[in-house]
């Protein structure tokens, strides 16, 4: 058993070890319990600086990097590229530059482009944490994913996992199957053909379905992906409504799977699209403990990295 | 002085100071009445168990049982390489106007002991705090001495000494020994 990280970032689920997943396990598990005393605050990482760069929308993932720095007791900063230099024309590496000079422990980022938080840790001496990288990692998604499921079947391996709606464009898909393999659990991915992409079941070793049914029937868990309502023009779904004829997960759906089936989304939620508001609300959903083990888990990811001393 | 390892405190001497502790606890707070244990992780929560059974065999009367990780309360988490293993802790009950009785195992520099005072008084107010302690080694960096000793334990810096108690170790007893790095001489 590993007590520490040894890496200066986390940019992806796919590079982190069994051990070093565990461990963030363990210590999100022993974070819960600071959310909820009366005093939520911790003197941790007092005097540390966390940045949250997002230079794409978001509520839930940069306002629970914000609490779980602030409940650590460090100062936390929020960037919105609306708000930024960037819409002065000023490339990522120079705001990152810039903000490296005054000094911050940490640098939590999302950004469009697939990368963007690789590229960051390799120029910058701050802790880089990916929130999201284009259609390519969201490793603090997964995790609390993982935890979450650990929290309410007791254990990772042997589960069977069901992703199903936009695998093309979700990171949070990726970032979990990464995650979810290492740990030993059986993941299959289903969605509209032109929601896949080629070749995906080969190269992440897993089933692809285009019939939702299937990859479903006897599931431990569902996890249903947000479909991207901006990716309408592109015409990779004819219609909403053909999508959710197919793809929304109703109770009559929620029977295919196991009996003590936990249903999952990262939100934000399309009731009526690809969840229904019966299942979203229902007995099995698991949406809003994810949000709150989302809290543990960053401060659990910020603990490790910034709250030791850094080798020299 | 030869001695590399020597057995200062063995199964019965600790029985013997467990049970004059409790005995000790009840008489300075006149009974149960507002009392709760708080055990500081690892050892100090074995030893807070111990207690809590003693108490309510002598009072008849349980009383409440705490576990506090002080990890996160460290004051050297932003200079040593080595970080502790983050635990849990789990107070499931309010600490406002209580008598709490921290309990640890071995009392020496103080700064465990700081470290948990933080961290019980974000958890409410406590109307007093008592220490508990199974060995007291001396070496204080911080004004802050113990209301109940097993024993004291005079000892000298480059010496290690160690609580082994049957729930972790397998085995009930105080080790003094000579510590591999701090030694003035070297490693003897």
């Amino acid at each position: 058993m590993i007590t520490a990280l040894t890496r200066k970032d986390i940019l992806g689920t796919k590079e982190l070890s069994v051990e070093e997943i565990e461990l963030v396990l363990q210590t999100a598990e022993s974070f819960i319990e600071v959310s909820t005393r009366e005093i939520k605050k911790v003197p941790t990482l007092r005097g540390k600086l966390v940045i949250n760069l997002f230079f794409e929308a978001s509520t839930r993932t940069r306002t629970s990097f914000e609490i779980a720095g602030k409940r650590l007791g460090a100062d936390t900063i929020n960037i919105a590229a609306s708000t930024s230099s960037v819409v002065k024309g000023e490339t990522l590496i120079d705001t990152a530059r810039n903000l490296e000079a005054m000094n911050p422990d940490v640098i939590v980022i999302r950004h469009s482009a697939a990368g963007a938080p690789h590229l960051l840790a390799k120029r910058l001496k701050a802790s880089i944490i990916n929130a999201g990288d284009g259609a390519h990692e969201h490793p603090t998604q997964a995790l609390l994913d993982l935890m979450t499921m650990k929290e309410k079947k007791g254990r990772i391996a042997g589960l069977k996992v069901a992703i199903v709606g936009d695998i093309a464009h979700s990171r949070v898909a990726r970032s979990n199957v990464y995650a979810l393999k290492k740990m030993g659990a059986q993941v299959v991915v289903a969605g509209p053909a032109t929601m896949l992409p080629r070749d995906f079941g080969q190269i992440m070793g897993i089933p692809v379905y285009s019939q939702m049914e299937e990859a479903i029937k006897d599931a431990d868990v569902i996890m249903m992906l947000r479909i991207q309502l901006e990716r309408e023009k592109q015409s990779i779904f004819p219609s909403l409504r053909e999508y959710a004829q197919r793809f929304c997960l109703t109770e009559s759906k929620v029977r295919l799977a196991k009996e003590d089936v936990l249903i999952m989304h990262p939100g934000p939620m399309n009731r009526g699209i690809e969840i229904s508001p019966e299942v979203a609300d229902g007995p099995y959903s698991v949406i809003l403990d994810q949000v709150t083990n989302g809290v543990a888990i960053r401060m659990a990811l910020l603990y490790l990295l910034a709250g030791g001393a850094r080798d020299v | 002085m030869t001695d590399k390892r020597r057995v200062v405190m063995d199964a019965a001497g600790i029985e013997r100071s467990l049970t004059r502790i409790a005995h000790e606890i009840l008489e300075k707070n006149r009974g149960v009445e507002d009392l709760v244990l708080v055990g500081i992780r690892t050892r100090g929560v074995f030893l807070a168990q111990r207690l809590k059974k003693k108490i309510s065999a002598i009072e008849g009367k349980e009383i409440p049982l705490g576990i506090l990780d002080i990890t996160l309360y460290r004051d050297d988490l932003a200079t040593r390489q080595e970080k502790p293993q983050l635990g849990k802790t789990d107070i499931p009950f309010s600490l406002q106007n209580k008598k709490v009785v921290l309990v640890d195992d071995v009392l020496f520099t103080g700064r465990t002991i700081r470290a948990a005072m933080d961290a019980l008084i974000d958890f409410g107010r406590p109307r007093m705090i008592q220490l508990a302690v199974l060995v007291d080694r001396g070496h204080r960096e911080l004004p802050i001495r113990a209301d109940f000793v097993g024993e004291n334990l005079p000892s000298a810096l480059w010496e290690d000494i160690s609580v082994h108690l049957m729930e972790k170790d397998g085995e009930d007893c105080v080790i003094i020994e000579v510590g591999k790095e701090k030694h003035p001489g070297g490693n003897p």
